[in-house]
């Protein structure tokens, strides 16, 4: 092990960790290969693309510039964590229904970042959707189905005159 | 990708954050939010020897108003100061220029403090804050000192900051009733760095009128002229002979301080 080794406690999906993590060990390869979660992609690790953001106490979070040993008794939440999670799913759903994605290697990053947008701007029209989700690439669908893919939960969750 | 080994300490206080930065072999570094060591960590572009994470010290977390000025903590996140919630005597001006900086995601960790010390010519608080005249509170082993914004971003990527010192707050002044602000990034993607910013304070209240070009390759361009505002000759001729180089090179800043202009003229 890593001289400079250190044990950390936190949350992953829920579930308490402790874990030896060397200090240069960004969370995504900690996630990944530690906790085996590889749902969580790495495009180009410099914070840039968006594949890797998680949730950090709830907050979208880049895993692969945030070191696993800032992380110490943090709740992590990985888009595997968000199997069980309405929102997500809903999201899910609408993605597959709205061709949101093609090769699958942005939407766990998309979908945690759509999950923040839909939490936080409610009311967001389809620009304030693009520039919410600016910070997530994808190279197959244009985006057109990731934005329409939020427009249909952004419109579902609207409550609807009786 | 991979950073190359370091060792890292989280200490509880300023006092435990500086006795690790004495360190007399500088290979000690303080790390905030890590979103832009990370990258340059990732990189090895940057292979300090320990990363002092200064982000579990409260005092550094504060946002607070001290007499005329608004007094926010280094470590204090883009995000935080992007969704509001605390007194702001500048009417707004902080949330603005956070909403504008990077994306969520990069905002829910970047702290202020942060993107001072990187001091990227193109680094948005760098623009607003020296346009705002701001100080920048500065805590070392002989205690603190104050530096005035414009004397802080002494280069591209260059502070006054002296080893062992750390940045503890940035203290805003309270803006009058009539203040208004402007402030254009051009940027051909949303979010990215900017490059070429205007930013304008226009506070007849406190008889300030002041034009900043930041983005461009060193410490930002201040015009504090009145003039200026009406006088768009005038104040291209101002900020072509301070950035001087190709006529075109400039352009896009002539254009985004013109468009802050716009924005504090009725
Ligand atoms: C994809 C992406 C896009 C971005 N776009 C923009 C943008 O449009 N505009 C913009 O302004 N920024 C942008 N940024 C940068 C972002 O704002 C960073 O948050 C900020 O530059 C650094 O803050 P940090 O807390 O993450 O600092 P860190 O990365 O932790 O540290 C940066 C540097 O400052 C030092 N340091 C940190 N805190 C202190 C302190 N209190 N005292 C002394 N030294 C300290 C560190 O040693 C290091 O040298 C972007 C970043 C990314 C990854
Ligand atoms: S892998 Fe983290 S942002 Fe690209
Ligand atoms: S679906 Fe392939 S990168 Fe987005």
């Amino acid at each position: 092990m890593n001289q400079h080794a250190r044990t950390i406690s936190l949350t992953v999906n829920g579930h308490a960790v402790t874990a030896a993590v060397a200090p240069r060990t960004h969370l995504a390869d900690f996630l990944r290969e530690q906790r085996l979660l590889t749902g969580t992609h790495l495009g180009c690790e410099h914070g840039v693309c968006g594949a890797c953001t998680i949730l950090i106490d709830g907050e979208p979070a880049r895993s692969c510039i945030t070191y696993a040993v800032a992380c110490d008794g943090r709740s992590v939440t990985t888009v595997e964590g968000l199997d069980a999670d309405p929102l997500a799913a809903e999201l899910r759903d609408a993605f597959s229904a709205e061709h949101g994605l093609q090769c699958g290697f942005c939407t766990p990053g998309m979908l945690v970042a759509a999950r923040d947008v839909v939490q936080r701007l409610p009311d967001a029209d389809d620009a304030a959707v693009r520039v919410a989700m600016s910070g997530n690439l994808c190279r197959c669908t244009g985006y057109v189905g990731i934005v329409n893919a939020i427009r249909r939960v952004l419109d579902a969750r609207k409550p609807r005159p009786e | 990708m991979k950073a190359a080994d370091f060792d890292y300490a989280a200490p509880r206080t300023l006092d435990d954050a500086l006795a690790l930065l004495a360190r007399d072999d500088g290979a000690a570094r303080p790390v905030a939010g890590s979103q832009s060591l990370g990258p340059m960590l990732n990189l090895r572009l940057a292979q300090p020897g320990l990363l002092v994470d200064i982000t579990r010290i409260p005092e550094l977390r504060d946002i607070a108003v001290d007499g005329d000025a608004l007094v926010v903590g280094a470590c204090v996140t883009h995000a935080r100061l992007e969704d509001g919630g605390y007194p702001d005597p500048t009417g707004g001006v902080p949330a603005r220029v956070a909403a504008g900086i990077a994306y969520r995601a990069v905002r829910n960790r970047g702290t202020i403090g942060g993107s001072l010390a990187h001091a990227d010519p193109a680094a948005d608080w760098v623009a607003a804050l020296t346009a705002l005249g701001a100080d920048v509170i500065v805590a070392g082993p002989h205690g603190r000192r104050s530096v005035a914004m414009a004397d802080f971003i002494v280069g591209a990527f260059e502070t006054d900051l002296r080893p062992g010192e750390i940045i503890a707050a940035v203290r805003i002044p309270a803006l009058s009733e009539r203040a208004r602000w402007g402030y254009v990034k051009v940027c051909r993607k949303t979010g990215e760095f900017s490059h070429a910013t205007g930013a304008v304070l226009a506070d007849p209240g406190r008889g300030v009128a002041r034009c900043v070009v930041a983005a461009a390759s060193g410490r930002p361009v201040v015009l504090d002229d009145p003039r200026l505002l009406a006088d768009a000759a005038a104040r291209d001729a101002a900020v072509a002979a301070r950035l001087g180089g190709d006529p075109a090179a400039i352009r896009p800043h002539l254009v985004a301080l013109r468009r802050a202009v716009a924005q504090v003229t009725p």
